[in-house]
């Protein structure tokens, strides 16, 4: 509740509006805190509901608020509160009135909000203000929201192909670089990377994302029936770089791997050649400047586990339906030093020509997908 | 004009589903079949599309329509994580109301396909939306968000990589979603009213993208028959206990479709179900290894079953003997299934042709072909004399009579 209040109180303060702080009654923050406490499996829906009713009643200059309370709130909570901002805009602009377009602005400029309501603020500006809108994106592209740097990107792709056009490639190929350097979507990073290249620079892609590219495999261990998955291998209790283990066809160790693909795919068919029904796992050190929160980002089509530091952050049993960079977005909590980061890849009995992959690739990035490279050890020495 | 007048009076006063709404994927049985008469057989670009509207993002759910609203869902942003749900005026396409919400699972799927896969439901007061992040919401016909659910928020491996596309089914009070996968692999009924479970089993942990089917025993109870590469699971809608299990396996793609008593399963081809009057039990009618449903979901219509194969051959066969009586070949591939009216089957193909064949043709007959230049994969909705069909940029209303 309290938490609520100051927001409200803060945002009424800040955009120095008495009529909006007097929304900010009682009654308004009560349906804003039944909105944010919905939790799993449907609890507080049936409150949420009538909620959000309430809310949609209201009128425009509740829009700020209903953004500024999704600062923090749960999946749920920002879907519905989302629904209260949908409902109040259409009525707005149906009516042929206007958005708080200032006020939006405001709120979108302040990048101490959560990115996705600022970018349902912008999208809400555009809706109302073409031109307003347009106007604002210039100032996006370090922005946290990778929505709205995705459009201060575009802006600049366009320019540097402009400049293309014009024959000018020395000034292309340094808003090209701008651009590079801003941008988080995968298809303006290859499309950026392809102009550069295309200009005669050079690009190196594995660095942009932060793949990790070296690591030390061991196995194969079965995988027969897909058990293999579900099974605690000796890896899973000690991983010591040093220790030698019972595998599938007698004792293995650790090997030192490096991929050279630039999007830091890990290949266990490479040291090990194309097997089925097998379990793999591969091992890296992350060393971390600070203790700070991180996103552990996996693309795998096989079934997979991965430990940070000895505990088990997530694992999947799907098997050849798919791979994607980024596919996995795993939350973590990095320590100041040096962090063990443990995958266990398990590839299945399947034939077909598509089910040969058995690989993974991963990087540690922060949450707008900005890579964090690991110190490297002669830094840490040195420190 | 004044039956359109007369429909929205009666929706706005009732908030009900008449006769001869499309209510859920493949219509409101479930079977692909309308009682529309009066649909254009002769298909031409210039005269027969009474109207075409470009949507906010991709999808190939089926149009919904109750009175003179339209509902369909799509898919946006770069990471296809803005969830649309539309509302559209029969009469002239315009937008009555357009919603969006941020996706709460995973938004991967294989290229063909979309998040807006699955088709949503309707029971005349509520609009139960699903999309392939496994992320449902529940909103009144006039746009305002009753409830949601984010389910791979609360089953954090119920999802599947090449996406999820069972569309929604609901008995007289509870939402069956049907989340199977590879891993998490679950259904559950829903709640209507605030979405929250009543009950959830587990299921064959194995990608399905098969619906559901209602049906409703002579005794007026209602049975789910849920089918996956298991076969067909026949559920108790009120607790999910199962009642029965056909074991033979199932297609985990094409649905099966139900006429009566009757169950026609893409398994080992297409195998007929005699179903118990009391729904109990089930006998293997007959089997035909020369049926075999391709993507799109066989249909029953009069006494003759219909199969649509992946080289886009549509065959008839006789439903008490499954003797195939003839086939005829038609312009695929399929990704959406076909529907009938008036005794002719209509069907689009990828390539956004669609095809319309006379059923009472000997065998069969392609009256009318017309391109709209898009690739389609949903399948249609027929209601209001119209058929509505979309695509990845646009919804279209096709007529026989374009102005009112």
């Amino acid at each position: 509740m309290k938490h609520t209040q100051i927001l409200f109180a803060s945002l009424a303060i800040g955009l120095g509006n008495i009529e909006f702080a007097q929304t900010a009654d009682d009654e308004f923050i009560e349906a804003i805190e039944t909105l944010r406490s919905v939790g799993s499996e449907g609890r507080g829906n049936a409150a949420a509901s009538k909620a959000l009713k309430r809310l949609s009643n209201g009128g425009k200059e509740l829009i700020p608020a209903l953004l500024t309370a999704m600062d923090g709130a749960n999946s749920f909570s920002l879907n519905y509160l989302r629904g209260a901002v949908e409902v109040i805009s259409s009525k707005t602009l149906s009516k042929g009135e206007s958005l708080p377009l200032v006020e939006l602005g405001e709120f979108l400029l302040n990048k101490s909000h959560d990115t996705k309501p600022r970018a349902m603020a912008f999208d809400l500006i555009r809706r109302a203000d073409a031109n307003a809108a347009e106007r604002l994106i210039p100032g996006m592209l370090s922005d946290p929201s990778v929505d709205l740097r995705r459009e201060a990107v575009a802006r600049l792709v366009g320019q540097a192909g402009d400049l293309v056009k014009k024959n000018n490639k020395p000034a292309a190929i340094l808003i090209y670089r701008q651009a590079l350097d801003a941008a988080r979507d995968l298809d303006q990073i290859q499309t950026i990377s392809s102009e550069l290249k295309d200009l005669g620079r050079s690009v190196n892609l594995t660095k942009h994302f932060g793949f990790l590219i070296d690591w030390n495999l061991v196995g194969p261990f079965h995988n027969r029936g897909r058990a293999g998955f579900a099974e605690v291998f000796e890896p899973e209790r000690d991983a010591s770089l040093d220790l030698e283990y019972e595998g599938l066809k007698g004792k293995v160790t650790w090997q030192k791997y490096s991929t050279d693909n630039e999007y830091g795919m890990v290949d266990f068919n490479e040291p090990y050649g194309a097997l089925k029904e097998v379990t793999g796992y591969a091992h890296t050190k992350f060393i971390s400047a600070s203790d700070r929160p991180a996103e552990l980002r996996l693309g795998c089509k096989n079934a997979w586990k991965i430990w940070l530091n000895g505990s088990l952050i997530f694992g999947r049993d799907e098997y050849h339906r798919g791979m994607r960079i980024d596919q996995y977005k795993l939350p973590v909590q990095l320590k100041k030093g040096v962090n063990d980061i443990m995958i266990k890849a398990c590839q299945n009995e399947q034939k077909e020509e598509w089910t040969v992959q058995w690989q993974f690739q991963l990087r540690v990035c922060d949450s707008t997908g900005t890579a964090i490279h690991s110190l490297s050890n002669s830094k840490v020495a040195a420190k | 004009m004044k039956k359109h007048l007369l429909i929205i009076a009666l929706v706005v006063l009732s908030g009900s589903v008449f006769a001869g709404d499309w209510t859920g994927f493949r219509g409101p049985l479930g079977n692909g079949i309308s009682d529309e008469i009066g649909l254009p057989v002769k298909l031409d670009i210039d005269k027969h599309v009474a109207w075409k509207i470009q949507l906010p993002g991709k999808g190939l759910s089926s149009p919904l329509v109750v009175g003179n609203r339209v509902f369909v869902t799509s898919s946006g942003g770069t990471r296809q994580d803005r969830l649309q749900i539309l509302c559209l005026s029969s009469i002239d396409g315009s937008v009555i109301w357009r919603r969006q919400f941020w996706a709460m699972g995973s938004t991967m799927c294989h290229s063909k396909t979309s998040i807006a896969a699955p088709t949503p439901v309707t029971d005349g007061e509520s609009l139960f939306a699903i999309f392939s992040s496994n992320d449902l919401f529940c909103l009144d016909l006039d746009g305002n968000l009753k409830w949601l659910r984010g389910l791979t928020v609360d089953y954090p491996n119920a999802r599947n990589s090449l996406g999820m596309a069972s569309s929604l089914v609901m008995t007289d009070d509870i939402l069956v979603v049907q989340v199977e996968n590879d891993s998490e692999s679950f259904v559950a009924g829903l709640s209507k009213t605030n979405g929250g479970n009543l009950w959830k089993i587990d299921r064959p942990k194995s990608a399905n993208w098969t619906t559901a089917t209602i049906r409703k025993s002579n005794f007026g109870k209602e049975q789910v028959l849920l089918q996956s590469g298991k076969g067909i699971h026949a559920i108790d809608p009120l607790n999910g206990k199962v009642i029965w299990h056909y074991s033979d396996g199932a297609s985990t793609i094409p649905s099966s479709a139900l006429d009566g008593n009757m169950l026609y399963v893409p398994s080992q081809g297409l195998t007929a179900l005699e179903l118990s009057r009391d729904g109990k039990s089930f006998k293997q009618k007959w089997r035909s290894g020369r049926l075999r449903p391709g993507t799109a979901s066989p249909l029953v219509h009069g006494n003759h079953v219909y199969s649509l194969n992946n080289a886009g051959v549509l065959a008839c066969a006789d439903v008490e003997s499954g003797k195939r009586l003839w086939q005829l070949r038609l312009d695929g591939p399929f990704g959406g299934s076909p529907v009938v009216a008036d005794n002719h089957l209509y069907v689009f193909n990828e390539e956004g042709m669609a095809q319309v064949v006379d059923l009472t043709a000997p065998e069969g007959d392609i009256t009318g072909k017309m391109d709209l230049g898009e690739m389609i994969q949903c399948s249609p909705a027929i209601a209001n004399g119209a058929i509505y069909v979309r695509s990845n940029s646009h919804i279209w209303k096709i007529a026989r009579k374009t102005r009112l």
